[in-house]
């Protein structure tokens, strides 16, 4: 295949950036998109230019380092699955593909396709955690019964990865998929009960104050997100919010 | 308590209860309009009785003008913030890929919808204050019967009136379309009902503009 790319480049986090045009000739179908922008990045290299920076890491769908915005979509223009298992199959010869970062106030861009996810960082470290008491006498989490609606539940709330494509895809920046996974993890299994009315009023305080919007329910997270995590626990994350700031 | 409204789910949970209590206006003031088009006295009688029973002229009505300013302040002060949290544009967005066009365009829909108000207020409204609280005529008669009715069928004369509240109605739809199952999920209603709520909400979106539309042009064609 022959293709156009249209690649954000930004020289650092001062820099104004811009879309650049990249012709790529004979692409494989059966590459993904991270070995298509590596193939680039070679081209770019052996002509002297500096290659695309993108961040990417496992390269097998579970670590959430690769990001990317391309074709209007976050993770492209497939669903459950992130850049890296994304595949040229999805693109026709002669194509025009725009790649762009992950777009939000609370994700600066670094460089080119790069961007600062540490808020997500912040956010979790403000609550999304169970306080264990390591004296030697901790109970074991397998000896507390969990009915197996609530531990399947909060099991699919786990599965988050945190790679920002809910945020990404919103058209308001909003995180609260991901902040609301990690209080529903919590807010289903009796571990995380304790500590449960602390840890929403401060995860999303912590959200507030990192400069993400406000949920209007578009749904469009639920779609893109490449793990599946559901509207349901921005449900559940308003309860358990109310719940906590009548109680506080 | 005190920092609900300053957080972003307490605003929304705000936006939810406002909307809620709108659409619950809005279903009174359906069943109101429909009575005209099988009788002009059950129209004129239940008028009357909303026009003049104080519970409703000083309780009801203030909390529903303070209802629809806050829903509309609201609503502009997070489209405002919301903006603010992407200040660099995609190049190229496909929203129609995960979302609906009325959840995305919810602030347009808004704004036909607070045109169509400021219209309405000039044709219903501000003449029903004029005659009750300035001329002080609480009987609600004109040269002896019930003015209502009269007023109603009168008002939906005009061919470009009445395709001004089509095109509202259309608009209040596609705002119903997405604002209505919207708010049960910003309350955190989320559950084994959904599914159905979904189907109900699409009836209540579209039956009820549908059937404020009916209502102005049923007054419109048969002229009275």
């Amino acid at each position: 295949m022959n293709l156009t790319l249209k690649i954000w480049r930004q020289k650092n986090a001062k820099d104004k950036g811009k879309m650049v045009n990249y012709q790529i000739a004979d692409v494989s179908p059966d590459m993904s998109f991270l070995e298509m922008l590596d193939v680039l990045n070679n081209q770019l290299i052996e002509k002297g230019d500096e290659p695309v920076a993108f961040d990417h890491d496992c390269r097998e769908g579970i670590c959430g380092m690769c990001s990317l915005y391309i074709n209007g979509e976050a993770h492209g223009p497939d669903r459950g699955i992130t850049t890296c298992q994304l595949h040229m199959r999805k693109f026709k010869d002669g194509d025009t593909i725009y790649i762009e970062p992950f777009r939000a106030k609370a994700f600066p861009v670094i460089k080119d396709l790069v961007v600062d996810r540490s808020a997500f960082d912040r956010v979790q470290h403000a609550g999304g955690f169970v306080s264990v008491n390591t004296s030697g006498n901790t109970q074991d989490a397998n000896a507390i019964p969990i009915n197996k609606q609530d531990a399947d539940a909060a099991f699919d709330a786990a599965t988050c990865i945190g790679c920002g494509a809910c945020v990404a895809t919103c058209k308001n920046s909003s995180a609260m998929l991901f902040v609301s996974a990690k209080v529903s993890q919590y807010a289903l299994l009796p571990q995380g009960q304790v500590e449960a009315t602390d840890r929403v009023l401060n995860m999303v305080k912590q959200m507030d104050e990192e400069g993400f919007g406000n949920c209007t329910n578009t749904g469009a997270c639920e779609v893109e997100c490449p793990k599946g995590i559901s509207l349901e626990n921005i449900a559940r994350m308003n309860r358990e919010y109310l719940k906590a700031s009548l109680k506080g | 308590m005190s920092g609900l409204l300053n957080s972003s789910i307490g605003r929304k949970f705000a936006m939810a209860l406002s909307a809620l209590f709108l659409m619950i206006f809005l279903l009174q003031h359906f069943a109101i309009n429909i009575l005209s088009v099988f009788s002009a006295d059950a129209f004129n009688e239940a008028s009357h009785f909303m026009g003049t029973f104080w519970a409703v002229q000083y309780l009801l009505q203030p909390v529903l003008i303070f209802g629809v300013i806050f829903h509309f302040v609201m609503g502009f002060v997070l489209e405002i913030k919301n903006n603010k949290s992407r200040q660099i544009k995609y190049a190229k967005n496909n929203g129609g890929a995960n979302s609906s066009w009325m959840s995305r365009n919810m602030i347009w829909s808004g704004f036909a919808i607070l045109a169509f108000i400021v219209l309405h207020f000039i044709d219903f409204w501000i003449p029903e204050i004029n005659i009750k609280y300035i001329q002080g005529d609480m009987s609600g008669l004109h040269n002896g019967e019930f003015r209502y009715f009269y007023e109603l069928v009168e008002k939906f004369h005009s061919p470009i009136r009445v395709t001004a509240y089509v095109v509202a109605f259309v608009f209040l739809a596609l705002h119903l379309l997405h604002g209505f199952d919207s708010a049960f999920q910003s309350v955190g209603a989320n559950n084994k009902y959904t599914k159905a709520l979904k189907g109900f909400s699409k009836v209540y979106a579209i039956g009820i503009p549908l059937g404020f539309i009916f209502i102005a042009l049923f007054h419109h064609f048969t002229g009275h």
